[in-house]
């Protein structure tokens, strides 16, 4: 821990250094009232889930409900480019309706409010951008991708999917954390019905509550998170936290960190929690590649575009929270590069080809975190949006290759399937997705990739960070180009998965899809009539326009190269800009607006060096090497002379590595050791405390049942059921009384 | 004491009707007892159900002889009063009883009140 308040100590020597403008101050004035159409954002996709709902319960047996969703999402799409170009200097909020106020007191901070409002900043618009086109496009390869399940499982599917929509509307475009809650919970649960959608499937059902139950543990660090902010701030509305957090960084800019309070040093400690589960970070990732379970565009949108990004995007959005506190950031730092280490070792020995996806995404989000750590908030804004797209591509790529070839993920199983007829896009899309992973020169995942890394070296104190993420990124490049020299190149060969569902009959094999099988489980049986299908005209457009997509973002890099590209020009008008924070002070402490501070412009950051070289401009040519390399050594293991589907180079290397490939393979054991350490005691505890509750609390309950039931069966037989006996007993009965009456009166 | 109260005090002790002369309360209160006992003792020896309910009739116009007895000692109608509600209701409560008696005579042809023991614990 002194290690890593030193390291913040550099940090922030970081954040004094920053230059700043009058231009930077402009984006923390007051907000605006914002246009009501905005709220039409999240209203569109609920407009959706209702439509797919009816279309359940009309039994609508066609695509029509994929269409009707494809409809809203693209509604939705559009407005929000609308709102992305009436972007003004000031943030802007809408509030669609007042949702609670409590008040219990006059003074300051007796006033709860969280509104159904929507703020909007660049920041707003660059996360609903990718969220709602992508979410579009995933739509529309759905319609083709489920049509095995057309009826209700298929409304089921896309009432979820809109639902999810709206759920990550509110969690990026809410003005308040409680909404941004809400639509944590909503892309949650969401997430939860959508792994778990092939109910009948016991690892689907496993994998759904795991993915459910892991994110609790990280909602509940959101949720004290919350409850601290308002506890300290006295509100949680953004525009209001901001404000009451810039005396904290003017103490920062003065040095004098120590005076800012602890409580509000905890709050993005506890704020880091929720992200690290839902964006599948170290301690609790293992939900994520479980995750894999739900149908491939779920996958593609939930597990690796949006979603998981939410911690990205809370961590961005509350980041002044963050800088102000001495430990967060350099946590996030670590947790975040450990993690894509972890992860992608983990990846380079899996088989299933949509378990290395996961792994991927799970190493990709590290490489957020650390964007975010080493103060690049642009750097990890621009690798979400990058990793959006060909993370979107690879998947989609992938549920592709599952669907023709009924289900089969096993890269040892498939084998030249660029070859073959009607595979050319899917193959194509494949690659550029792989290159942009690889972070190949001049593709996007090589410049945002590039932006992370280097600022971990130009940052000084992170130089280990920059390290590993370096590291990582060789490894990225090794098992990305391992799935697409074993699958797409190479000689001719495929082995169907046992999922070969007759699409005249397509309702009964409605829960059979994507079967997940480990290796060895089953041989080498051919099936006989077994021909795999191309995929048809939109899962074939949308790959196109994905790969279109994943490679033209290298193109917003050149856009405002001076702010680090389109999206730091978009970062910097939002709450995630550091710089623009600093500045924000200088507006505040002049007090009339007018920055304008020449005595800044000359300042230059503190810089770190990459081996004695400026890491911002030899990352280009390091990080290619790099890359080059594992692409290289893929190329050699995995393609270059084998014969087989089966078998590579890579088999008779291995064991030189000792068990260390296996272990790899088995995941490092976390799970088991999680099972070790907390499932197997929790089971052991709720049993003891399950036959205390039997034998104790329930002993002592029914032994008062048995009170009454004794004391009846004592008094029964006095009910004869003989009227005399009861006329005799009413006359003895009176003349007792008489006897007392008597006998009192004559004492 | 008002008007209506020292009216009544004069016009009860006026001659008309008699006033309690050489019958006392007691005497009322003996025959009401002796009434009432006689009931009593039929109730809880007979077994026929028609003279079982005679008896109870028995008890119910002791109780209201001595209702009547009290009111007039008292110097008021309350007691009076009281006796004709009570009057009213056993009318009623005898057709009722009658036709329970004539139902129960109809299921078991016996008019035996242990014939019927239904609701035994």
């Amino acid at each position: 821990m002194i290690e890593t308040s030193g390291m913040m100590a550099v940090l922030h020597a970081a954040i004094l250094a920053a230059p700043s403008s009058a231009k930077e101050a402009a984006a923390f004035v007051a907000p605006e009232t914002g246009a009501w159409w905005i709220a039409l954002i999240p209203l569109m996709p609920i407009v959706g889930t209702i439509l797919a709902t009816l279309c359940a319960i009309r039994g609508i047996k066609t695509k029509l409900p994929a269409f009707l969703t494809v409809g809203c999402l693209a509604t939705s799409f559009l407005l929000t480019v609308a709102m992305f170009l009436n972007l003004g200097d000031a943030p802007t909020i809408t509030t669609a309706w007042e949702w609670f106020t409590l008040t219990w007191g006059e003074g300051e901070g007796q006033t709860f409010t969280a509104n159904f409002g929507f703020y909007v900043d660049s920041l707003t618009a660059l996360w609903m951008l990718f969220v709602t086109g992508l979410a579009t496009l995933i739509a529309l390869y759905a319609s083709e991708y489920m049509s095995h399940d057309v009826g209700t499982g298929y409304c089921r599917f896309f009432a979820a999917f809109n639902l999810f929509v709206f759920s990550m509307a509110c969690l990026v475009m809410g003005d308040n954390l409680l909404l941004l809650f809400l639509g944590w919970e909503g892309v949650g649960l969401c997430s939860y019905l959508l792994i778990g959608y092939f109910y009948r499937k016991p690892a689907a059902v496993a994998a759904a509550k795991k993915a459910f139950i892991v994110n609790r543990i990280g909602d509940l660090g959101l949720v004290m998170g919350i409850l601290l902010t308002f506890v300290h701030f006295g509100t949680i509305e953004y525009a209001e936290i901001f404000a009451k957090a810039a005396p904290y960084i003017e103490l920062l800019q003065a040095g004098r960190i120590s005076e800012i309070p602890a409580i509000a040093q905890l709050i993005p400690v506890l704020l880091m929690i929720g992200a690290f589960g839902k964006s599948a970070q170290l301690p609790l990732y293992i939900w994520l590649p479980d995750a894999m379970e739900g149908p491939t565009p779920v996958s593609a949108l939930i597990h690796a575009a949006t979603m998981v990004t939410a911690g990205v995007y809370l961590i961005a959005r509350t980041y002044p929270l963050f800088l102000i506190s001495d430990i967060a950031l350099p946590i996030v730092g670590w947790v975040g590069a450990l993690t894509a280490l972890l992860a992608a070792t983990i990846g380079m020995a899996q088989f299933d080809i949509k378990r290395i996806m996961a792994y991927s995404t799970v190493s990709q989000l590290g490489y957020m975190f650390c964007g975010l750590a080493v103060l690049t908030s642009a750097g990890a804004a621009f690798h979400v949006l990058t990793h959006a797209f060909f993370k979107a591509t690879l998947f989609l790529a992938c549920g592709a290759v599952m669907h023709g070839f009924a289900g089969q993920l096993d890269l040892r199983k498939l084998s030249g399937v660029r070859k073959m007829k009607g595979w050319g896009i899917v193959s194509i899309a494949m690659l550029v997705g792989c290159l942009n992973l690889a972070g190949f020169p001049f593709t996007s995942g090589y410049f945002s990739k590039d932006m992370i890394l280097a600022e971990a070296y130009a940052t000084p104190g992170t130089a280990l960070i920059g390290w590993i993420l370096l590291l990582t990124a060789g490894l990225t490049a090794y098992y990305t180009f391992r799935v697409y020299f074993r699958v797409f190149e190479g000689p001719v060969e495929y082995h169907p998965g046992d999922d070969l569902h007759d699409h005249d009959h397509a309702d009964e094999h409605g829960s059979g899809e994507e079967q997940h099988h480990d290796v060895g489980e089953h041989g080498d049986h051919h099936h006989a009539g077994f021909h795999p299908h191309a995929p048809g005209w939109a899962i074939n457009a949308v790959l196109a326009t994905l790969a279109v997509c994943s490679i033209a973002a290298a193109g917003l890099y050149f856009v405002n190269k001076k702010e680090h590209g389109w999206v730091g020009s978009m970062v910097h008008d939002s709450s995630a800009n550091y710089v623009g924070t600093a500045a924000f002070l200088d507006h505040a402490a002049h007090a009339g607006g007018v920055t304008g501070d020449a005595a800044h412009e000359g300042a230059t950051h503190a810089h770190g060096t990459f081996l004695g070289y400026d890491p911002h401009k030899v990352m280009y040519y390091v990080s290619a090497v790099v890359g080059a390399i594992g692409i290289g050594i893929a190329f050699f293991l995995h393609l270059l002379g084998r014969k087989h589907a089966e078998t590579a180079r890579a088999d008779k290397v291995l064991p030189a590595l000792g068990p260390i490939p296996k272990w790899a393979r088995n995941k490092w054991y976390v799970d088991e050791l999680y099972n070790f350490l907390i499932v197997r005691p929790l089971w052991v505890i709720s049993h003891i405390f399950h036959l205390i509750d039997k034998l104790f609390v329930d002993g002592l309950v029914n032994l008062f049942g048995l009170l009454p039931r004794f004391g009846g069966s004592a008094i029964r037989p006095s009910q004869s059921g003989v009227l005399h006996g009861y006329a005799i007993g009413m006359a003895g009965g009176v003349a007792i009384l008489m006897l007392v009456v008597l006998v009192m009166v004559l004492r | 004491m008002n008007d209506l109260s020292s009216g009544m005090l004069t016009l009860a002790q006026s001659g008309f009707p008699e006033p309690m002369l050489q019958a006392t309360l007691a005497h009322y209160l003996v025959v009401s007892l002796a009434m009432f006992a006689i009931g009593l003792i039929g109730f809880l020896t007979r077994r026929n159900l028609i003279v079982m309910f005679l008896c109870t009739e028995l008890m119910f116009q002791a109780a209201g002889l001595a209702l009547i007895a009290f009111g007039r000692y008292h110097m008021n109608y309350d007691g009076q009063t009281f006796v004709i509600f009570v009057l009213t209701i056993a009318a009623a409560e005898a057709a009722l009883a009658l036709a329970l008696v004539v139902l129960l005579f109809r299921k078991k042809d016996s008019l035996d009140a242990d014939a019927w023991s239904a609701l035994k614990g």
